[in-house]
């Protein structure tokens, strides 16, 4: 109670800033708009945010409503042009200063949650000194209302939600396509350095070899064999080559067993502890595969790990796996590349990972990939077992009669005073018995169609639950 | 005795692959009863015609994925010890292990980039034809590899592990010693002072005493 008082007082004392800022923000407005005084705008504005989210955290903590930012994403940092110039519209500056500055004007002044808060601040006031009766009697109702009427001008919107998961999207685009090309430039250098000189190497060969048959048999012979052996390191190449485009074991066996066979070649003592009903579409089971393998390569080379623990799971739709391994720990994303290349992998597919490594071991990353298990939006639902089905099936058939000839007709006819028996039981009895046997029929007829109802609702929320642990095979 | 067990059959699904081994084992004395291209094809030869010795490809149609493993663990789950001998582009222990997890050896476990060397694939064929292994190389390279930390190998000296190597591929004392330019009596020191190392017992046995090895290797 005491706690709930002095919410309201600080709610009561930032008055006192809401209205100095409110006067400064028409100082501001006035010398923007009337005298061109651009300047003054931003310093403004984000005086007005400092007090929302002030207001936004206090709210949270007194009456628990949750109000999110509303703001659309801040501008990206300008980018200078191939000569080295920044541009801003049509004009071009030789510093980003001026373009930032630009950006930032235009991203305050069309976001709507700027006016929004404008509206908010000249409103808040009144809407305080309004509550005070609630805030005395009730305080806790009161700060709960209060938070309702904050959420409703300071909570983001349907358009402002929309625009920054957009901008995360094309931001986790561009990721992906980055990422993509990335590996694309990588495997043409390898093909073009490696297989393709070698190639051209043994064409020449066979070549020599072609030229001496007549002359010199044995150099012939000789050189041919020389082509044999370029070839089959051709091979070899163009095997690990392959390997890192997408590994032969994980298109014929999936990811369970092509884990299971990152941990034969690994010197670690790997366990792998693969559970999957179905096998996710290919571009997720190669980001998995890659994400693991460097963690496991991650986990031999910096972390000095003799065994690393893998487990592959489905979380209801979502993909989870665990990797724990017993080195030193100390893992930091922020220093190592191979942990920022993995986060890049999954981001494409909305995928998280967390990193739980504690100076001295043990270090557990786990990682989800949401939506991608395939049985779910296969549509293949776990189905209910026959007695379950046959007992829904029963209730629905025989539920309409307590309730509508056994209860609802009865009571009808006896309100309007008509008198027929027939096969209404509850018209058989004696007098005081009637009303509660017509009121217990309709009260079983009614159970039974909640029942009926409930049922169903109730197994598919128990499969989804269960189907996250379920042990099934894995082949 | 060779020429009484040359009833081959191919599985391969590249034509130009399949011709070519079919050729070069003609060549050899076989009799190529059957060059199928797809796994349900496969299937069906291996367990009608009994053939003496297989070739099978991993991957064939129709799905491209470990089709022509399946059929051979298939067949040879319904005909214990039925001589297949495994082609791959690419070689994994997991496949390896799948393979002589039965333990009735007749198996062998190829790149297909060993068909280059004849003389040594079909040395290999008529190994796996005769109930012996021929494994991979590079299989037991891996192998090896991976038990680098394992203790009983750490211990071997470097010529025991190149006899070690040698005996995991499938290979007789004699082929042994012709590779590693030993003599037969010291091949066979080498070969019984590793199992005394690794705690197996020792066999006279070539066959048996691969398999003893390779599942030592794999038990880790």
């Amino acid at each position: 109670m005491l706690r709930k008082f002095a919410h309201v007082l600080v709610l009561f004392a930032l008055i006192v800033v809401e209205l100095l800022v409110l006067a400064t923000s028409l100082l501001a407005v006035m010398l923007t708009f009337g005298l061109g005084m651009v300047f003054l705008f931003p310093p403004q504005v984000r005086m007005i945010r400092s007090v929302t989210r002030m207001t936004r955290r206090l709210v949270r903590e007194s009456s628990g409503v949750e109000i999110e930012a509303p703001y659309l994403p801040p501008p990206p940092a300008p980018q200078p042009q191939a000569d080295g110039f920044y541009r801003s519209n049509r004009t071009l500056y030789k510093t980003p200063r001026v373009p930032a500055w630009n950006d930032r004007w235009k991203w305050m002044l069309t976001d709507p949650a700027t006016w929004r808060e404008v509206l908010w601040l000249v409103l808040d006031p009144l809407v305080k000194l309004l509550l005070v009766p609630l805030f005395l009697l009730l305080p806790g109702r009161g700060l709960r209302v209060y938070g309702l009427w904050c959420e409703l001008l300071l909570a983001a919107t349907t358009a402002s939600r929309l625009a920054s998961q957009v901008s995360h999207l094309s931001k986790v685009r561009n990721l992906a396509v980055d990422t993509q090309a990335a590996e694309m430039r990588r495997i043409e250098r390898d093909l073009h350095d490696g297989t393709q000189a070698r190639l051209v190497a043994i064409g020449m060969t066979i070549g020599a070899a072609e030229q001496l048959l007549g002359d010199d048999p044995t150099a012939a012979r000789a050189l041919m064999s020389k082509a044999r052996d370029a070839s089959a390191e051709t091979l070899t190449e163009l095997r690990r080559i392959i390997r890192g485009i997408h590994p032969p074991v994980l298109a014929e066996r999936g990811l369970g067993d092509a884990v299971r066979a990152l941990a034969m070649d690994s010197t670690l003592r790997v366990t792998v502890d693969a559970d999957l009903p179905h096998r996710p579409e290919a571009p997720v089971e190669a980001a998995a595969y890659f994400a693991i393998s460097e963690l496991l390569a991650n986990a031999a080379r910096h972390g000095a790990a003799r065994a690393v623990l893998v487990d592959i799971s489905g979380n209801g739709p979502n993909l989870r796996i665990t990797v724990t391994d017993d080195g030193w720990g100390g893992a930091d994303p922020a220093k190592g590349s191979g942990l920022t290349g993995i986060e890049r992998r999954l981001a494409a597919f909305d995928g998280v990972m967390a990193i739980n490594s504690p100076p001295g071991g043990p270090t557990t990353v786990t990682m989800e990939l949401p939506w991608v298990l395939p049985e779910y939006w296969a549509g293949n639902l776990p189905k209910m077992p026959r007695w379950k089905a046959i007992t829904v099936v029963a209730l629905h058939a025989t539920a309409w009669c307590p309730l509508f000839p056994q209860g609802v007709v009865p009571a009808i006819f006896k309100l309007i005073g008509f008198d027929e028996e027939s096969w209404f039981l509850a018209m058989h009895l004696p007098g005081p018995w009637q009303w509660p046997v017509i009121a217990l029929m309709i009260a079983l007829g009614t159970a039974m169609y909640v029942l009926a109802v409930a049922l169903p609702t109730m197994h598919d929320k128990d499969g989804n639950a269960c189907r996250a642990g379920n042990r099934l095979w894995f082949a | 005795m060779v020429r009484l067990m040359n009833r081959v059959l191919v599985a391969e699904d590249l034509y130009l692959l399949r011709d070519g081994l079919v050729h070069l084992l003609q060549a050899h004395g076989f009799d190529v009863v059957a060059a199928v291209e797809s796994g349900p094809e496969l299937l069906k030869g291996l367990l009608e015609l009994r053939p003496d010795v297989s070739i099978v490809d991993v991957r064939l149609p129709p799905t491209f994925t470990d089709e022509g493993l399946q059929a051979a663990l298939t067949a040879r789950s319904q005909v214990p010890g039925l001589p297949i001998l495994v082609l791959s582009q690419h070689v994994e222990q997991l496949y390896a292990r799948e393979l002589l997890a039965d333990g009735s050896g007749a198996i062998g476990y190829l790149l297909k980039d060993r068909v280059f060397n004849a003389e040594q694939f079909i040395d290999a064929v008529r190994r796996v034809a005769a109930g012996g292994t021929a494994m991979d190389p590079e299989v037991i390279a891996k192998l090896l590899a991976s038990n680098a930390a394992h203790e009983p190998l750490a211990a071997l000296t470097p010529r025991e592990r190149e006899v070690l190597e040698a005996m995991a591929e499938g290979r007789s004392n004699a082929a042994i010693s012709q590779r590693l330019f030993l003599s037969e009596s010291a091949v066979a020191k080498h070969t019984a002072s590793i199992f005394a190392k690794l705690g197996l017992a020792p066999s006279d046995d070539d066959n048996r005493r691969v398999l003893a090895v390779l599942a030592h290797l794999n038990s880790r």
